[in-house]
């Protein structure tokens, strides 16, 4: 393993652990918030990775597209929220749990009706599709270190919409007393509506940013989703800074565990066996990162008590 | 015309009273378990409409279709139902290993005949082989050992193996490794359903291999292809036309031009009856077919030709007529091995641009008259 390689792996994970923010903020958020659990999370990402595929394919823009996946994300957050999540706020968990994984058959058919079964083209715009070498000789895929710098400027503009902004209050006085502020005069349902939306748009911007370098497919948001319960319960639900460091640290984690695992193995183990006891304990080692943060920090990292 | 259709409907009330005197009548009752929804759906759609395309037009076969899933308790429940409130003769359609070993033994062992469009499992080709089973497809081997002779024969020394971790990858890499003389650089088995895959890529790319060899189908093959071609790097590309098929193609684009992939079939292989095959799927679905629907085909037409020649409920006699494999397969030359497992042979295929279209083309022969090495295990 050269410094090289291993720089590489290290933007790697970077890179996968900013795309999963952008997933975990709006769960976090959302669950935070309102205290919902939405398993329909990941087929919002999908419909974002369909409205950009349709859109570039039309247009050919990838600038539409990418408008277009945070506009129809935001508009299916705002529809089921209005039909069918409102429903669910006072309901316990396990009942929020069976309507919102009955929206994930409803999203993955309806697509399936819409698109059909095979799965769509995105690509990358021509401008961003080869490698730039970064300094050291790194060569480095252009459009990946977009999705990074993407990723860090929408957390920074979080950070600042919930620590600057009127809205912001109101979401975190949310958070921390649901009725007191209803009683304030704030208009907490149609609160709640702006919060699942920007969630789901964030979500529909990840699909989109996502399906250009991966498969746009029906079903291709609920992988995503595990792995963004992973990073919201271990940064601590609610916290938005917590769903930065927990998105950082599994996809570090998930890209050095598959690369660095069977390499350490290598070193006492003939390499086949090496390989296959590497690769198995690589797919644990997040969720082995997820128990140890819960035993030291029962509520993750940043959660409240 | 109304005379026709008049004269036509009471045949088929006559047909109707015949099939209930005698069970079937000269019609045989198909049930099609395949995956028509999730992720793997566009397989099964492939193979059902390749197999009714075949069957359109003909009123031998009364088709019973219901979808698996992917899952294999809901594929045997499936099958339970059709075994015994349908009454079908004949079981197809199963898309994944996984199902149909959870389905298959079961059915033989309840005396129906199961034809398999698709998967190959070694049980099946081996010790678990049964006279009712028949593979139309490949058994699950084929394309990878086919791969491992076609790279020793032109000049492919180092080679960089990937599958997922699960047993049809390890599989797939046990069999190129199998026929493959060169150095085996490194092999990386990933998580199943992974799909990001720049740690493997910058692992090809720091390796000294001339070849990347891999096996990731569906959506996990998309995006390796487009992840990979986003990288630079610059080496040769192989692997079965699992993740190269036209269904996916459409999805990768561009980024897979010039891989070399191995299959039984191209919608260009010079044989009787293909190139009318690819035009009716063409007209009749809009989309080029795939090598999935040309294996749909394929078992209709063996199904009806077996018809031709004997009843389904004289089961010997059935079997010797499946087994004769009389029927112009839109592969060519088409026979059955001893365990009811093809003898056919695998192609190497590079993905080229026609006009607008990412889509195969044959550029040799891999492995001729292949049939798979598990024949000398079945015993029956």
């Amino acid at each position: 393993m050269t410094p090289i390689l291993l720089i590489e792996q290290v933007l790697n994970g970077l890179q996968s652990g900013i795309t999963l923010f952008l997933m975990a903020a709006g769960l976090t958020l959302i669950f935070g918030v309102m205290g919902l659990i939405n398993l329909a999370h990941g087929s919002l990402y999908m419909v974002g990775a369909f409205a950009a595929a349709a859109v570039a394919g039309w247009t050919g823009s990838f600038v539409l597209a990418l408008g277009a996946a945070l506009a129809a994300a935001a508009a299916a957050g705002m529809i089921i929220e209005m039909v069918v999540i409102r429903r669910l706020y006072d309901r316990d968990h396990l009942d929020q749990v069976l309507a919102t994984f009955a929206l994930i058959l409803i999203f993955s058919e309806g697509t399936r009706w819409v698109f059909g079964s095979f799965p769509l083209y995105l690509d990358v715009p021509a401008a961003l599709s080869g490698p730039v070498t970064l300094p050291g000789g790194i060569l480095y895929p252009s459009y990946r270190l977009l999705i990074i710098v993407i990723g860090l400027l929408i957390a920074l503009g979080l950070f600042q919409l919930i620590a600057r902004t009127r809205i912001g209050i109101q979401i975190r006085a949310g958070e921390s007393d649901r009725e007191m502020i209803a009683a304030l005069g704030v208009d907490i349902s149609r609160l709640y509506t702006i919060v699942f939306a920007l969630g789901a748009a964030l979500a529909g911007l990840a699909g989109a940013l996502v399906g250009a370098i991966q498969s746009v497919q029906v079903g291709m948001g609920e992988p995503v989703l595990i792995l963004a319960f992973v990073v919201i319960v271990i940064g601590g639900i609610g916290s938005i800074k917590g769903a930065l460091v927990g998105a950082l640290l599994v996809g570090l984690t998930d890209t050095l565990g598959g690369v660095l695992l069977p390499l350490l193995f290598g070193l006492f183990m003939d390499p086949s066996s090496a390989t296959t006891i590497g690769s198995a304990l690589a797919s644990m080692s997040i969720y082995i990162l997820m128990a140890l943060v819960l035993l030291f920090r029962p509520t993750g990292l940043y959660g409240g008590a | 015309m109304k005379m026709k259709s008049l004269v036509a409907a009471a045949c088929m009330a006559l047909a109707g009273t015949a099939a209930l005197a005698d069970g079937h009548g000269g019609k045989l009752k198909v049930g099609m378990i395949t995956t028509l929804s999730g992720g793997g759906a566009g397989l099964g759609i492939d193979v059902r409409d390749g197999f009714l395309l075949a069957a359109k037009g003909s009123d031998m076969l009364d088709i019973v279709i219901e979808d698996d899933q992917q899952k294999p308790d809901i594929a045997v429940q499936l099958a339970d139902k059709m075994i015994q409130s349908e009454k079908v003769d004949v079981l197809t359609g199963i898309i994944w290993s996984n199902l149909a070993m959870a389905v298959v033994p079961s059915a033989t062992a309840q005396g129906k005949f199961y034809l398999s469009p698709n998967a190959g499992p070694s049980a099946l080709a081996g010790q678990g082989c049964s006279p009712l089973y028949f593979n139309v497809a490949w058994q699950n081997d084929a394309f990878y050992e086919a791969g491992g002779l076609w790279a020793n024969d032109n000049d492919i020394e180092k080679v960089f193996l990937m599958a997922p971790n699960y047993p049809a990858g390890i599989d797939g890499m046990t069999g190129f490794k199998r026929t493959f003389e060169g150095e085996i650089v490194n092999e990386v088995y990933t998580k199943l359903g992974q799909t990001d895959y720049a740690a493997e890529i910058a692992q090809i790319r720091a390796s000294d291999a001339d070849t990347v060899y891999f096996f990731l189908p569906g959506g996990m093959g998309i995006s390796f292809m487009k992840q990979w071609a986003g990288s630079g790097v610059d080496k040769n590309v192989m692997g079965p036309a699992f993740s190269f098929d036209q269904g996916i193609l459409g999805a990768i684009g561009e980024a897979a031009l010039g891989v070399k992939n191995t299959a039984h079939w191209a919608k260009d292989l010079d044989v009787p009856g293909n190139a009318e095959f690819v035009q009716a799927f063409q007209d009749e679905y809009g989309r080029l077919p795939s090598l999935y629907a040309a294996q749909g085909y394929d078992t209709a037409l063996l199904l009806m030709s077996a018809m031709g020649k004997a009843d389904v409920n004289d089961q010997d006699a059935f079997q010797a007529a499946l087994k004769e494999a009389d029927f112009q397969s839109v592969r060519g030359d088409f026979a059955f091995a001893d365990n009811h497992h093809p003898i056919q042979d695998i192609y190497m295929r590079e993905v080229v641009k026609e006009g607008d279209v990412v889509t195969n083309k044959i550029i040799g022969v891999a492995a001729s008259d292949h049939s798979d090495v598990y024949g000398a295990e079945c015993k029956m």
